[in-house]
């Protein structure tokens, strides 16, 4: 039996709104084995985010356990949270999030000098990663110099960097049309054929149909978890 | 990683350059004023340590005091009470170094076709030693002299510079009130005394040449003043004490009667002068340090708005494996370089005034190493300091609530 790299019980996790506390996740078990391709969907606002942010160490539960690689999540510290979020998991966000003012190769490079490695190693890596994604030749441009899907493939790359065994990418086409889109679903398969986890968060059905397992949010809640994605419950457009 | 956090600290400076040039310009006001005022403050101190110096050390001036003539007291000075054989009696008192009577006066002085008007003193030889003043050249006014009153005189630098131009004046004569002089010597130069006056505008003749041939005396012997010297800054007391009774008691004043003499102790005089120009050297650096305060406080406004406008950033360094001491150091950084530079160019610009008002208005100012580096460290603890608070509310966001920030 493989190894879960994600092992949730009893998630839970409510925000204190003016209005008193609103539950976004009301209890959620799920494991999530070495190598997965996993496609999160679900209505708007049934908590896919507050989730994503909770496996990514970004955020801590108000209930439940989450155990990230063998070790609960709720024993670390912030020191032990940060070097997971920097070496064991590459986060991909929506809105790309490249710092403005460096240019691509120091993006991409940024997690490494929080992992204190050297500075040449660093230059290596970040090109590697940038030749990876197909960018190699604009390793000293600005992220505002390239385009909303090149900016997101060096997200990738950024993510990639410190070779983490696991990716999670909350909504990473949100901001992209179907074509770019599809490029940057192929980045994905071939991660996910090296033998990354990869747990995706999408709208799109012809996207979620690239991964083998499907898991559907509803008010905080886990309503479906399958292998294949059945077409009759796809989402309607947002 | 100090590398690499000091490069990319330098970059987010250089992104807001003129915001960054008005904060270090809060520090180089600072410093350049901390070290301008501590220059003229210790120029100022030091000045004064020179005039004391000068005055010599442990003195007392005995002066012929007020006579009252029909209820009308005059002014110090005025009387002739005092006499060369009360000068005597005070150097029999223990704890006296020296003693050298004075007759002052003032008067027209002519070489050739210069004239100058100077102050003029009739001394014993004692005098020299007690002022510790020394010759630049020729030979001092001798005990002979002053007992045969013979017509020589001793030259201060200004006199010199402003009757002889170049030539040598040791053996010329020259005419103080019409009577001729030979010149025998030539004083060091000494500089301003404590109240401002050039010390150098005089002139020195033997006390009875003064007191019989340049301005008259009203009875055998009597001078306006006398210079006493204590053994020790410890006699002093002592010796005033015992002045005190032995000149009463020489003048036949009575128990209800007040002095006809004022002693003053010049050395009592001379610490009150230090006292005030150190208490004004530091309200000088005081002031100039609110200064600091303020560029420090400008500092800590700056580093607050950056770490809110950069919450992003922040909350994106997070996320891809920045710890919070990676955050706090990366801003406390930034304000220790915006505050180091800004005390670099401070100091300069500080040092440079400091030149430039020696220069320009002879004013003496003193730069040492050690208020330099106080400066320095002053800087780097304002930067640290006020640093601190905006850098540790960086560090101590959440990484999740900084992502979502807008
Ligand atoms: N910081 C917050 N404070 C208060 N409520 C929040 C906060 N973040 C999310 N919520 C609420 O929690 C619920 C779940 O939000 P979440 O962002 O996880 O939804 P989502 O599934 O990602 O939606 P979407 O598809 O629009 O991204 C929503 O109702 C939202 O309003
Ligand atoms: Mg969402």
């Amino acid at each position: 039996m493989p190894s879960s790299v994600i092992a949730v019980r009893g998630l839970k996790k409510s925000y204190s709104t003016p209005a008193g506390d609103f539950p976004a996740l009301k209890g959620v078990d799920l494991d999530i084995d070495a190598g997965e391709f996993v496609a999160i969907m679900g209505p708007s606002g049934s908590g896919k985010s507050t989730f994503m942010n909770l496996l990514g160490c970004l955020d801590r539960p108000s209930a439940g356990e989450y155990i990230l690689d063998g070790r609960p999540v709720s024993a670390m510290d912030k020191d032990d949270l940060a070097r997971v979020r920097g070496r064991l998991i590459g986060f991909v966000f929506q809105g790309f999030n490249l710092l403005p003012r460096f240019s691509l190769e120091d993006n991409v490079a940024l997690p490494l000098v929080y992992a204190n490695v050297e500075r040449e190693t660093r230059r290596a890596r970040a090109r590697e990663m940038l030749d990876k994604v197909g960018l190699g030749r604009y390793a000293a441009s600005m992220p505002n110099r390239i385009s909303g899907g090149q900016q997101q493939r060096v997200a990738i790359a950024r993510a990639l960097v410190n070779r983490p065994r696991l990716i999670l990418a909350d909504e990473p086409t949100g901001n992209l049309d179907t074509q770019t889109s599809e490029e940057i679903l192929a980045l994905f398969e071939t991660l996910h054929r090296e033998g990354i986890t990869i747990v995706l968060v999408t709208h799109e059905p012809d996207i979620a149909a690239h991964a083998q397992r499907l898991v559907r949010f509803r008010d905080g809640l886990i309503v479906h978890d399958g292998g294949h994605v059945p077409e009759d419950h796809a989402e309607p457009a947002r | 990683m100090i590398a690499t956090l000091l490069g990319q600290a330098w970059h987010a400076m250089g992104a807001n350059k003129m915001r960054t040039f008005l904060t270090m310009l809060g520090m180089v006001i600072g410093v350049a004023a901390v070290v301008l005022m501590t220059a003229i403050g210790q120029g100022a101190q030091l000045a004064v340590a020179d005039s004391i110096s000068s005055m010599g050390a442990n003195l007392f001036i005995v002066l012929s005091g007020s006579t009252t003539s029909s209820g009308v007291r005059a002014g110090g000075g005025n009387a002739p009470t005092l006499t060369v054989a009360d000068a005597d009696a005070i150097a029999e008192l223990p704890g006296v170094a020296a003693v050298a009577p004075l007759h002052p006066g003032s008067g027209q002085v002519v070489y050739g076709s210069n004239n100058w008007n100077t102050s003029i003193y009739g001394i014993t030889p004692a005098y020299l030693e007690v002022r510790s003043w020394s010759l630049a050249e020729g030979v001092p006014i001798s005990d002979s002299d002053v007992r045969s009153a013979t017509r020589v005189c001793l030259l201060g630098r200004t006199v010199v510079q402003n009757l002889f131009g170049n030539e040598d004046p040791v053996g010329k004569t020259l005419r103080i009130r019409s009577s001729p002089f030979v010149v025998i010597g030539v004083l060091a130069a000494k500089g301003q005394s404590l109240d401002g006056r050039d010390q150098d505008d005089t002139i020195l003749v033997p006390l009875t040449t003064a007191q019989r041939q340049l301005f008259g005396v009203s009875f055998q012997g009597s001078v306006r003043l006398i210079n006493v010297q204590a053994e020790s800054p410890e006699a002093m007391d002592g010796v005033e004490r015992d002045m005190t009774a032995l000149l009463r008691q020489r003048h036949r004043i009575r128990e209800n009667q007040d002095n006809d003499f004022f002693i003053r102790n010049l050395t009592a005089v001379a610490d009150s002068a230090a006292e005030t120009t150190r208490v004004m050297s530091l309200l000088l650096g005081a002031i100039a340090s609110v200064s600091l305060l303020v560029g420090g406080i400008g500092i800590m406004n700056i580093m607050l708005v950056s770490v809110t406008e950069r919450t992003r950033e922040i909350g994106i360094r997070m996320a891809i494996g920045a710890r919070e001491q990676d955050i706090l150091l990366q801003f406390l950084l930034e304000a220790i370089i915006i505050s180091v530079v800004g005390c670099c160019i401070g100091l300069a610009l500080g040092v440079g005034g400091a030149l430039l008002a020696n220069i320009l208005t002879k004013t003496a100012v003193v730069i040492s190493g050690s208020s330099v580096l106080v400066a320095f460290g002053v800087a780097a603890a304002v930067g640290i300091f006020f640093g601190f608070y905006p850098a540790r509310k960086a560090a101590r966001l959440d990484p999740i609530e900084a992502l979502r920030y807008q």
